[in-house]
């Protein structure tokens, strides 16, 4: 991981609904590029196909258009390069397993001793401060903490680039900073690369080296903005600087043109 | 790293266990009691002589069942209804968990399930006799043929209803097609088997009766059928107790059973509910 080539890139991608009342385009052309090690905030108004794109990114969703490639092969299926952290953490963790099974379910088909299966379950949990709550189940937990567990599970699959959907969504805002503030101490003590999808702006100013301001959809890339804040963040002192003032208000002003945007009328269906 | 402040949700514990078992016991027995004791003054007042009294009945009871006859017919019949029940649930979850995974196949026996389900069980068994003949691998037919329904048709639903975000979970994770089978399809369309496996036991005790009661030479039913046309009346009342007492037996063990299968299930409603 220590090469800081380009991670991951997205060409010209295009993805069409086929319905019966007409094609719908979520995605109309959107490319960009990640690099190794880096953490990309998406931000975008709601309902601009920030999970369509995300699902095509994780080979979750096949594009009718434009390509992903991760370290310049095409990705065609799910990667074991990625992990994704869905948003409905409620819905995303078997409640019939342990946080530990939970954890270890993704490794088991890699090959991997018991020994080391376990030092990586265990190494993932305290890595997220959830090390006591092993043996309980997801739904003995609270939202934050599960959360958490989905975050170790991502974590212990040793990916290189970390998927988030709004993962922060549904957690009240306390715990919300200590998540964000978690995964920025992951992105830096483990150099994983983060792309990160939300649709809170303030959220996406304070976390990110970079921000993609999206569009209305049909979606595309709106603006690439760097985040000139200093790496070494935190909740009081950054989110009170004039820059990340003037960052944040830069990009709420973007995301509010794209919601009136001029791009805002689907394509009549042929 | 630091360790973050969490609340785990802790089983509540299980105070003065003892007394609290007393009581239930108290309450479990209590209605059944009093409907013996109102049973017995009818009895003793009524002329019919086919409604005898408690007291008849437990003599009767012990007389027949304790002793051979428990090794003869009671036995037997168990072991029927047991080997019924266990090949329904392997059936029933086996084709159930393969027609709700593949939606062309479902499409085509949707109709064709409906159809065998709604034939009553009852009326199979003198088909049943005619191509297998009088024979234990007959009765067990015969009860497969009924209970195996519910717990097909409630997996197919079961399997159908997974949840969409866990099965991208784990195809995000690569998680293989036979880990998911049994960590993610199964356990997902337990309660659902479980609901099903709970109609099957007592449609499965109907027909262990009633496949005696045709044709055959020992067993539960075929004993009661015989107490009846000889006019042994108490014998057939406890009879009718013992299966009675059967029943309840078999609701209790798969109660244990659904506990600690469907535990993660419970719990969660439990806690969505507070």
């Amino acid at each position: 991981m220590s090469d800081r080539g380009t991670l991951l890139r997205v060409t010209q991608l295009n993805k069409v609904y086929r319905a019966r009342t007409g094609d719908v385009e979520a995605i109309g052309d959107l490319s960009f590029t990640m690099d190794a090690g880096e953490l990309v905030c998406i931000v975008g108004p709601s309902g601009c196909g920030k999970t369509t794109l995300l699902k095509c990114l994780a080979g979750l969703l096949r594009p009718t258009g434009g390509t992903v490639e991760m370290h310049g092969a095409p990705v065609t299926g799910p990667s074991p390069a990625m992990a994704v952290v869905f948003q409905e953490y409620g819905r995303s963790l078997y409640p019939w397993l342990t946080v530990r099974g939970n954890v270890e379910l993704p490794l088991r088909h890699k090959r991997l001793s018991r020994a080391q299966r376990h030092t990586l379950v265990a190494d993932a949990l305290d890595a997220v401060g959830l090390a006591h709550a092993a043996r309980s189940h997801p739904w003995q937990l609270s939202g934050g903490m599960q959360q958490r567990v989905a975050i170790a599970r991502a974590v212990a699959y040793q990916p290189e680039v970390l998927i988030m959907d709004e993962p922060f969504a549904a957690v009240d805002a306390q715990t919300r900073a200590d998540l964000e503030d978690l995964v920025r101490e992951l992105h830096a003590r483990r150099g994983i690369s983060v792309l990160f999808v939300t649709h809170d702006i303030d959220e996406s100013v304070y976390l990110g080296q970079r921000v993609l301001v999206l569009s209305h959809a049909p979606t595309r890339v709106r603006e690439d903005l760097v985040i000139d804040l200093p790496a070494d963040r935190d909740q009081i002192t950054t989110r009170a600087l004039p820059r990340f003032t003037e960052l944040r208000t830069h990009v709420y002003g973007e995301i509010q043109r794209a919601r009136r945007g001029q791009n805002v009328a689907p394509r009549p269906a042929p | 790293m630091t360790a973050y402040p969490g609340r785990v949700v802790a089983a509540p514990r299980r105070r003065r266990a003892g007394t609290r078992a007393v009581t239930g016991l108290l309450h479990a027995l209590g209605l059944p009691m009093l409907l013996l004791v109102l049973w017995g003054l009818v009895a003793t007042r009524a002329t019919n002589r086919f409604l005898p009294d408690p007291v008849t009945i437990a003599d009767a009871f012990v007389d027949t069942w304790i002793g051979p006859a428990f090794v003869q017919d009671v036995l037997p019949s168990l072991y029927r209804l047991g080997l019924g029940v266990a090949a329904s649930v392997v059936l029933g979850v086996a084709a159930g968990t393969v027609i709700g995974l593949t939606p062309w196949l479902r499409e085509l026996l949707e109709p064709l399930l409906e159809f065998l389900r709604a034939v009553p069980p009852p009326v199979l068994i003198p088909v049943a006799m005619l191509l297998l003949g009088i024979t234990d691998t007959m009765k067990v037919v015969v009860i497969v043929s009924g209970a195996v329904w519910p717990i097909l048709l409630n997996t197919v639903e079961g399997v159908r209803g997974t949840d969409s975000v866990l099965t991208q979970t784990a195809l995000s994770f690569r998680v293989t097609r036979w880990e998911r089978l049994w960590f993610l399809v199964l356990p997902a369309a337990s309660p659902r088997i479980m609901a099903g496996a709970r109609q099957a036991l007592s449609v499965a005790l109907i027909l262990m009766v009633i496949s005696e009661m045709f044709a055959s030479s020992a067993g539960l039913g075929y004993r009661i059928a015989y107490f009846q046309r000889n006019y042994l009346v108490a014998e057939m009342w406890s009879g009718i107790l013992l299966l009675g007492g059967v029943g309840v037996l078999l609701a209790v063990v798969f109660g244990v059973v659904e506990r600690r299968v469907l535990r993660w299930y419970h719990g969660t409603r439990e806690v969505n509910r507070v």
